[in-house]
């Protein structure tokens, strides 16, 4: 391999998300004031379910109790099993299906959502285990879910969500709001 | 002289009347002597309509005349030989040759040719005018017209499925007769159309051909002949209402009325039930078949080589992208575009021992491949020409080398994807880390021996494979120090280990990884493929 300079490359090289995803997010979730999500679409179409940096669990030094992929009595996240290349059997979700609870210490509860629609592949058992992934890195290790949007549907799952500009325009605006005296 | 016995006269008779051709007749009469069909089917006619006009010729006659050619006769002919045979239905006889002087009016030899004229209801014209000279040149210009290598041919002649309803409808209306004296005669014994048409045409296209052997069962070469009879397609038809079952549609077919269900819906019906759907007789055609097109087909000839990708913006096979193309070529393309017009072939199927990204380079001895040419028209090649084919596609491009091109056999090609699991890769990857390094913050790499990773499906390829945790082992690894944030890591693998995912993590689904391993984010900036350890090809000597 030849030697090749690689100063600094790295300080503002893409990196694998840079390179390989598309930043979408949902702001304020169901009206839940900076109840933000991202959704990271890769260039084959699969969608990762993160946290946005801006998610009040991110605030405020907050440590996270328990996590619940059980959405509902009937319902668990966890018993979501797909198989073969089709990925059948995977539970079909809504924009606005829940994928877990997630309850802080100071007992502040979120629920966190599909944002898409399409077929759930897998959550991230890790985060039941080291709840601080997520803290510490929300939009890799800590990711929340994977999901794989109908091959039809994969350009227009999009349409509702925000761009990465259209999400900071949203975040300078709120901050701007909050320094505001009221 | 026609080997027929006494026995024949009275099947004979029926199918002339019946409007059957003489070769069809002979089939019938189940005479498997090849001659007697290569005979001008005019004089073959004449000859039949003598045979069985010669009432003078007596039982004791007959035998001693048919002696010598005993050894001619079909193996069923020859056993019922003892069976007595009543005298032939005269009466029958007369009444099909005053029909025929009632039309011609006219001298015998002129009877006989408009006879044949008239296409037979059996074979729909293949034994008569389609099974000739004029057939024997098509097909010859055909295969010269393909300029192709070879040195045996065989014929494959594809019939319209009625045919088998009409060979059915007339098997019935002889099998009636031939109850009646007695003669034991099996329905597999009668001639297939095929193979009459093979033994005439044979011999004719070996010698339009200039002597290439004609062969009966395998060659590497086949030419095929196919005919089509629309005016009698609807022939079949009926089977459809009685034996359901048979014609289930499928996806690939154009018509659900295909030889094979023909035939085994025939088996099914009873006789009872064919005789009240179809004429028996079969009726009479106004047209012969049409003959289609003259398909020559060589079998697959397999090159197989090793290659070198040194360029980091070139798919290995075409990259399309919602029917868009993604990269002006790939790997395949630059190695199959001078191996097809080499071997003028009409196209390929590129297989290779695993593959590689678009943005990785395969270095060392490269990688393993093989190539099923699809109708080759040339398919020798000397190794010195295979040397200098490979010398084309070298010097065709600097992103690709290939090494090793060689002629393989279709069953040493599975040698290739026996090892693709069990063999081993070695690999070097440009490593970033986030957090400064220094040259002893990595060396402790280099003592890692046999890790085993679990590996959940990258997600870079979950939509393509089923999700799963594979474990795959690295087997060593060796680093090399570059600078504060990059490091050059070589890693021995297990195949099937896919080293980016192990590098960046792949969203903590493959662990243990490098980021665990230095304890910062590590990224991987460069990949190259150094070794792909399968012992096949064979190395082609300088």
């Amino acid at each position: 391999m030849e030697s090749v300079e690689h100063e600094d490359t790295k300080a503002n090289a893409p990196s694998v998300i840079d390179r390989y995803y598309t930043r979408w997010y949902r702001a304020d979730m169901k009206g839940k004031p900076c109840e933000d999500h991202c959704i990271l679409q890769h260039s084959n179409r699969i969608c990762v379910i993160t946290l946005a940096e801006t998610h009040p669990i991110l605030q405020n030094g907050r440590t996270i109790k328990c996590i619940n992929y059980q959405i509902s009595n009937g319902c668990s996240r966890l018993k979501n099993k797909v198989s073969g290349k089709s990925k059948r059997g995977g539970q079909f979700l809504t924009d606005f299906a829940p994928l877990c609870r997630i309850t802080c210490t100071d007992e502040t509860e979120y629920t966190i959502y599909s944002c898409i629609r399409g077929r759930l592949l897998e959550v991230n058992e890790n985060i039941l285990e080291t709840p601080n992934l997520l803290l510490e890195k929300p939009s890799t290790e800590g990711y929340i879910a994977v999901i794989l949007p109908k091959f039809e549907e994969s350009k227009s799952i999009t349409e509702n969500l925000l761009n990465r500009d259209e999400f900071e325009n949203i975040i300078s605006k709120r901050s701007s709001a909050q320094s505001q005296p009221s | 002289m026609l080997p027929l016995k006494e026995k024949d006269k009275p099947i004979i008779q029926k199918l002339l009347s019946a409007g059957c051709c003489a070769r069809c007749i002979l089939r019938f009469c189940c005479v498997s002597v090849q001659a007697a069909y290569r005979k001008p089917p005019e004089e073959t006619l004449e000859e039949l309509q003598i045979f069985i006009n010669d009432t003078k010729n007596d039982k004791c006659q007959d035998s001693v005349a048919l002696d010598s050619t005993d050894e001619y006769k079909s193996k069923d002919a020859a056993e019922s030989e003892t069976s007595e045979d009543p005298p032939n239905k005269r009466a029958k006889l007369e009444t099909s040759i005053t029909d025929a002087q009632s039309e011609e009016g006219a001298a015998a030899v002129v009877k006989l040719k408009d006879g044949d004229s008239r296409v037979c209801v059996v074979c729909l014209g293949i034994l008569q005018e389609l099974c000739g000279t004029t057939q024997a040149v098509k097909i010859t210009e055909a295969v010269k017209a393909g300029n192709y290598e070879f040195d045996t041919l065989v014929l494959s002649v594809s019939l319209p499925a009625q045919l088998c309803v009409r060979e059915h409808s007339c098997w019935l209306h002889v099998k009636k007769e031939v109850r009646e004296k007695g003669l034991v005669l099996n329905k597999d014994d009668v001639i297939q159309v095929k193979e009459a048409f093979k033994w005439i045409m044979q011999g004719m296209v070996a010698k339009e051909l200039g002597g290439t052997a004609v062969v009966t069962k395998v060659s590497p070469f086949e030419v095929s002949v196919e005919f089509t009879h629309s005016e009698t397609d609807a022939d079949c038809h009926f089977l459809a209402a009685t034996c359901p079952d048979c014609f289930k549609p499928t996806k690939n077919k154009q018509s659900v009325f295909t030889r094979m269900a023909v035939v085994k819906a025939l088996e099914k019906i009873p006789d009872g039930k064919f005789l009240k759907h179809y004429p028996c007789p079969p009726k009479q055609p106004t047209s012969s078949c049409s003959p289609q097109e003259v398909q020559c087909l060589r079998v697959s000839v397999f090159v197989a080589g090793r290659y070198n990708k040194f360029c980091r913006s070139l798919p290995q096979t075409p990259w399309v992208i919602d029917g868009e193309r993604r990269m002006e070529s790939s790997v395949e393309e630059l190695i199959a575009a001078p191996i097809l017009s080499a071997f003028r072939a009409d196209g390929f199927n590129f297989s290779s021992s695993g593959r590689e990204d678009v943005d990785v380079r395969t270095l060392g001895n490269g990688r393993p491949f093989a190539m099923e040419l699809l109708n080759p028209h040339k398919s020798r090649f000397s190794k010195e020409q295979m040397k200098q084919l490979q010398e084309t596609i070298n010097q065709s491009s600097d992103k690709i080398k290939v090494r090793d091109l060689q002629i393989v056999t279709r069953e040493a090609m599975s040698r290739m994807k026996e090892g693709e699991e069990e063999k081993t890769k070695s690999y070097t990857a440009l490593v970033w880390t986030q957090k400064p390094i220094q040259r002893e913050d990595i060396s402790f790499i280099d003592d890692i021996k046999d890790l085993t990773l679990d590996q959940k499906t990258p997600l870079r390829v979950l939509h393509r494979r089923a999700l799963a945790v594979r474990q795959r082992a690295i087997h060593s690894m060796s680093t090399r120090f570059l600078d504060s944030h990059h490091f050059y890591l070589r890693l021995k693998t297990q195949a099937g280990t896919y080293i980016k995912e192990f590098v960046h993590g792949d969203f903590g689904r493959t662990n243990p990884n490098l980021c665990q391993l230095l304890k910062t984010n590590t990224d991987i900036l460069e990949l190259d493929v150094e070794s792909v350890d399968v012992d096949w090809p064979p190395p082609v000597p300088e």
